[in-house]
């Protein structure tokens, strides 16, 4: 038993293909690739409005910005 | 493989564009390294990672689909005329896409054994290196946007210009086979326009709808100066580039092919190197012109600047942009001539473009790579014309109009669609951050943990002194 049919290299390599391992899933894998990247890009947008809304709502005296402008 | 000769240069040439991707990497440590010093300390942090996070999405999404289109489009003209190629091997379901062998197993259903021999060793470090020049596309435009632009609205953009648009441009005009080389003779060897033009109409895109940072003009509307707030780093990050460069002209390049591996009009048995079209050429002649060309558009910048380091190195990147459409072919002095003006007009346009349109280019992006890119792919036209385009039959040969309108196409490809994407980002408030967070600084946030950990554990450290 293993992951991508190989159990020995006693093999002519010309008669080997692919080696990763659970082939046949690779669309299933595409699938859950592309939800991890749109899912990504959803949680990092809402992960920058929230941190945006709270910029917005710090230094209401503006000294700190003050102090970060003076620091150039 | 049969043979060791066959296997030797699949080997070799795996082994070449695996270094040339290594190289290219020095492309974003650059990039990476020139933003953070052009940004002011408020800034630097968020502007590492909205260039340093394009790398991975644009990697996955290039797994995703971006080779695939690179295969499956160069037929034209338009997008889909001619129809779309069957390119099984670029597919990311393909086994071809991952560890491969050679051989074909039995559940391998898609794949040929002619495909497996060709792309078991080859398409991950093609792949690798078409990546990089992806990625390359879609730092050109982070620079420009600093300061202002949200890193989730770049990071879409980058997804967009780095594993659609260019790598569409690259199927019609930079593939042996693109529409673009057969029926108008487009010539543009090292991407003067296939990645340097379609990323500064893209940038100029972006910028329009993005608008100025505060404070960059003064109420009667002329420009206010915003320096580099490191320009050592601004400098050695465009040495880094430089560096890099070198490794995305190597990967533009086949390293050593027979001529009946090209199947083209070359007659006898001399190997040879290639350009992307399988047409001749060798790595030394690139070396002569990227030198020569590096040096006047250095020369050029550091007069025309009168000394700045900023424009001086600017315009030697300029300088190469602006003769990579010709490279493989121009003589260096030619490489070095054109490489000094187009830069030293680069540089009028864009404090020309900056005064009357009010375009606030933090990095000169448009100028360098825009402009130059653009103008590269026209010069070549007329210094290349009437040499064959192709290594096969029937092809147009090289001449100014193929080569104008390739840089027109190029421009808008990358324009139009973005100019679109950023109105839409910006119609739902995702572009740019609000006036009160650009004054405050976009690393507001974390310059507050920061400042409150460094209180928190000096004050922990400090209670311990006995």
């Amino acid at each position: 038993m293993s992951t991508n049919g190989m159990e020995n290299w006693a093999v002519d390599l010309k008669d080997v293909g692919a080696i990763y391992p659970f082939q046949g899933a690779e669309v299933l894998m595409v699938i859950l690739g592309v939800v991890f990247w749109i899912g990504w890009h959803v949680i990092q947008t809402r992960q920058e409005s929230a941190e945006i809304k709270a910029d917005m709502a710090a230094d209401r005296s503006g000294d700190e910005t003050r102090a970060a402008i003076d620091r150039y | 493989m049969e043979g060791n000769l066959n296997a030797l240069t699949v080997i070799f040439t795996e082994f070449y564009y695996w270094v040339t991707i290594v190289m290219m990497f020095l492309i974003h440590v650059g990039f990476c390294t020139y933003e953070v010093g052009v940004s002011r300390r408020r800034n630097h942090l968020k502007t590492l990672m909205k260039n340093a996070m394009a790398i991975p999405v644009v990697t996955v999404t290039f797994y995703f689909f971006g080779w695939w289109i690179y295969f499956a489009f160069p037929n034209g003209p338009g997008i889909v005329s001619g129809g779309l190629i069957t390119s099984n091997f670029a597919e990311p379901w393909s086994p071809l896409m991952a560890a491969h062998l050679s051989g074909v197993n039995p559940g391998e259903v898609d794949v040929t054994p002619a495909e497996a021999a060709l792309w078991h060793r080859l398409n991950g470090v093609f792949w690798g290196a078409f990546l990089l020049f992806s990625i390359t596309t879609a730092s050109i435009i982070s620079g420009s946007i600093i300061e202002r632009a949200r890193s989730g609205a770049f990071w879409i953009i980058a997804v967009l210009i780095g594993s659609v648009l260019w790598i569409l441009d690259a199927a019609w005009g930079w593939h042996p086979q693109g529409w673009m080389v057969k029926l108008w003779g487009y010539h543009d060897a090292y991407a003067s326009g296939v990645v340097h033009a379609i990323a500064g109409g893209a940038c100029l895109a972006f910028l329009i709808v993005l608008g100025p940072r505060l404070g960059k003009f003064r109420p009667d509307g002329t420009p206010r100066d915003i320096p580099p707030h490191n320009v050592w780093l601004v400098t050695i990050g465009l040495f880094l580039i430089y560096t890099g460069f070198w490794g995305f002209y190597a990967a533009c390049n086949i390293p050593m092919i027979s001529p009946a591996a090209i199947a083209g009009q070359i007659t006898g048995d001399t190997w040879t190197a290639t350009n992307i079209y399988l047409a001749p050429t060798s790595l030394s002649a690139i070396t002569f012109n990227f030198l020569m060309s590096l040096s006047g558009g250095m020369m050029a910048g550091y007069l025309i600047s009168r000394g700045d380091p900023y424009w001086t190195f600017s315009a030697g990147l300029c300088g190469v942009i602006s003769t990579s459409a010709g490279n493989d072919l121009y003589h260096p002095i030619q490489a070095m001539l054109i490489g000094a003006i187009v830069p030293a007009i680069c540089y009028k346009l864009h404090y020309y473009v900056e005064r009357r349109f009010k375009i606030d280019d933090a990095v000169g992006a448009v100028a360098v790579h825009g402009y130059g890119g653009f103008l590269g792919v026209v010069v070549a036209g007329f210094i290349l014309w009437g040499q064959p385009s192709s290594p096969y039959e029937g092809f147009a040969h090289i001449n100014p109009l193929g080569n104008f309108a390739g840089a027109v196409l190029m421009f808008l490809l990358g324009f139009i669609p973005v100019f679109i994407a950023c109105k839409i980002l910006n119609a739902f408030n995702l572009l740019r951050v609000p006036a009160k967070v650009e004054l405050e600084g976009v690393d507001f946030a974390l310059n507050h943990a920061f400042e409150a950990s460094v209180r928190e554990v000096g004050a922990a450290e400090k209670a311990m002194i006995k």
